[in-house]
């Protein structure tokens, strides 16, 4: 029972969701499976959090190694939750608010969440990936070499997209102007960078793309039909 | 055969490389050198058809991006905001991403009310401009604004209802807009935007996303995208176009945020190449070295 009624459930709505959109009288119904696919996933978000907590926790009280790291994990969780949920700092914007305690939006500028996203999410979340261009710039000099044929077709299709990603690309395809779309190619390595996106790159995208799909239909399908039931969890 | 030079390089401390990248990316910021583009067909594209529209238009401005990737798409977002401001288009702001509503903030802040909140034709909250703000759902929140935008989100960013908004009159869902313009960091975003309200609804769409992301996006161009900006590149073609076309005060440098961050990304583009070249060299020698002579 406890495995069936999940199952229904993901296979009717699955179905409603493919009939609806080739069946504009159903769109309605369409509209209430995306409502409560809203209200699961923000459901799914609390559980999220808790799971969250529990594996932190559980760090914590087996000293696991790194587990200082889970005690500023789960400490910023919680500031974070606090001081959005009592929206600390947050005035009300309007006489009609007045009449409401905590009124204000939570995001407001100068309240308590504001100055977290401002002065310790963004400078954190930018740091972290600046520092990418340092870590790959190491890998580039130690990592990227001419071992195989292999290795150097990387190595030359790498050097031309990096000329071609900026200005350089002049220099070094003479001055020449570009051609115009649609047209073939010529050496300089502008034209270069171009043909191996239109070319190479477009082509790999689609066909992964297109065997995603086909992967994400057969998949879908054995959702729907009850064959595949590893969303459940379990040994399933 | 030993080299010390050789010896020296092979054993180069990485802590040399992180010195080289700083300055090659900080010197260019510091000395303000910029970097020009020469626009590309597929931005070009973008920027005619804001051109062309009537003034008064519908765009869905969609900024789905946060600080991560605010270095490379928050000067792409001043440059479409600013110039459908320039057309004088009305402009309905939102995100899907729970951290990009500070970015939308940030936007309507420093260009509509900046640059066009006062004078004869300034922009006026809930008349010429609005901000839905962020909705939840992903892919199923672009569905869900496809059909009904008030099902969606009734009220906007500022807890209004979407019914007291004149700009909000007419439009029950995102079929009555004009052109999606998506700024797009990653998942969910322009892929998602294409797939769920742009292709089905038959409106025209224009992406602006990270240059990582460019290849899983042009293969949508240019049928199903109408253009694409990619990276700082596409920004400093956009902000060029900008230029050439409102050089008052567009071609002014402290107007122009990609122009400036162009430079950064020669320099560490240079370096980088610099160093697969470098390496590359002491690998070979390396090899020639070890090569028994007869």
């Amino acid at each position: 029972m406890s495995k069936t009624v999940p199952i229904l459930i993901a296979s009717i709505v699955g179905f409603i969701m493919i009939v609806a959109n080739f069946s504009p009288p159903l769109l309605p119904v369409r509209q209430i499976a995306e409502d409560w696919f809203t209200i699961v996933a923000t459901i799914a978000m609390m559980l999220g959090g808790a799971n969250l907590c529990l594996h932190h926790l559980k760090k914590i009280s087996d000293r696991e190694a790194g587990w200082g790291f889970s005690t500023v994990t789960l400490l910023s969780f919680f500031i974070t939750i606090a001081v959005g949920l009592l929206k600390v700092g947050a005035v009300p914007e309007s006489e009609q608010q007045l009449k409401f305690a905590w009124s204000g939006p939570f995001q407001q500028e100068g309240s308590g969440f504001w100055w977290i996203y401002q002065y310790l999410f963004s400078p954190i979340v930018s740091t972290m990936f600046a520092l990418l261009a340092f870590y790959v710039a190491s890998a580039a000099f130690r990592a990227f070499r001419a071992k195989n044929v292999e290795a150097i077709l990387l190595l030359l299709t790498a050097l031309i997209v990096l000329v071609g990603q900026t200005r350089d690309r002049e220099i070094t395809s003479l001055f020449l102007p570009p051609p115009v779309e649609g047209a073939l190619p010529y050496f300089p390595i502008a034209d270069l960078t171009e043909f191996i996106r239109k070319t190479f790159v477009t082509a790999g995208q689609r066909a992964i793309m297109i065997g995603i799909a086909l992967g994400v239909v057969a998949t879908s399908l054995r959702i729907l039909l009850g064959l595949d039931r590893s969303y459940l969890g379990g040994d399933e | 055969m030993t080299s010390p030079l050789l010896n020296k390089l092979n054993g180069l401390d990485r802590r040399w490389i992180f010195l080289g990248m700083a300055l090659a990316v900080l010197s260019p910021i510091l000395l303000q050198i910029g970097s020009d583009e020469t626009p590309s067909p597929p931005t070009i594209k973008l920027f005619d058809q804001i051109e062309r529209l009537p003034e008064g238009s519908r765009i869905l401005m969609a900024m789905d991006f946060d600080p991560t990737s605010a270095a490379e798409l928050y000067p792409m977002a001043l440059g479409f905001t600013r110039h459908c401001c320039l057309r004088h288009h009305k402009l309905y702001f939102v995100t899907i991403w729970p951290t990009g509503k500070p970015m939308i903030e940030s936007t309507i802040k420093a260009v509509v009310q900046a640059d066009f909140g006062s004078g004869d034709r300034q922009y006026v909250y809930g008349v010429d401009y609005m901000n839905l703000g962020y909705l939840a759902g992903d892919a199923v929140a672009i569905s869900q604004m496809s059909s009904d935008i008030r099902k969606a989100r009734p009220q906007d960013a500022r807890g209004t209802s979407l019914d007291e908004l004149s700009i909000m009159s007419g439009v029950p869902s995102v079929k009555e807009m004009d052109l999606i313009v998506n700024v797009s960091a990653g998942f969910p975003g322009g892929k998602e935007w294409v797939q769920y309200a742009a292709t089905p609804q038959k409106i025209p769409i224009a992406i602006g996303c990270t240059g990582v992301q460019s290849t899983q996006l042009f293969p949508y161009y240019p049928d199903q995208l109408l253009g694409l900006v990619t990276g700082i590149r596409g920004a400093i073609e956009y902000e060029t176009m900008l230029a050439a076309k409102y050089p008052n005060p567009y071609a002014n440098r402290n107007k122009r945020p990609a122009f400036l961050r162009g430079g950064a990304q020669r320099w560490a583009h240079r370096l980088m190449i610099g160093l697969i070249v470098l390496g590359n060299g002491i690998h070979l020698a390396n090899r020639y070295r070890r090569t028994p002579r007869r």
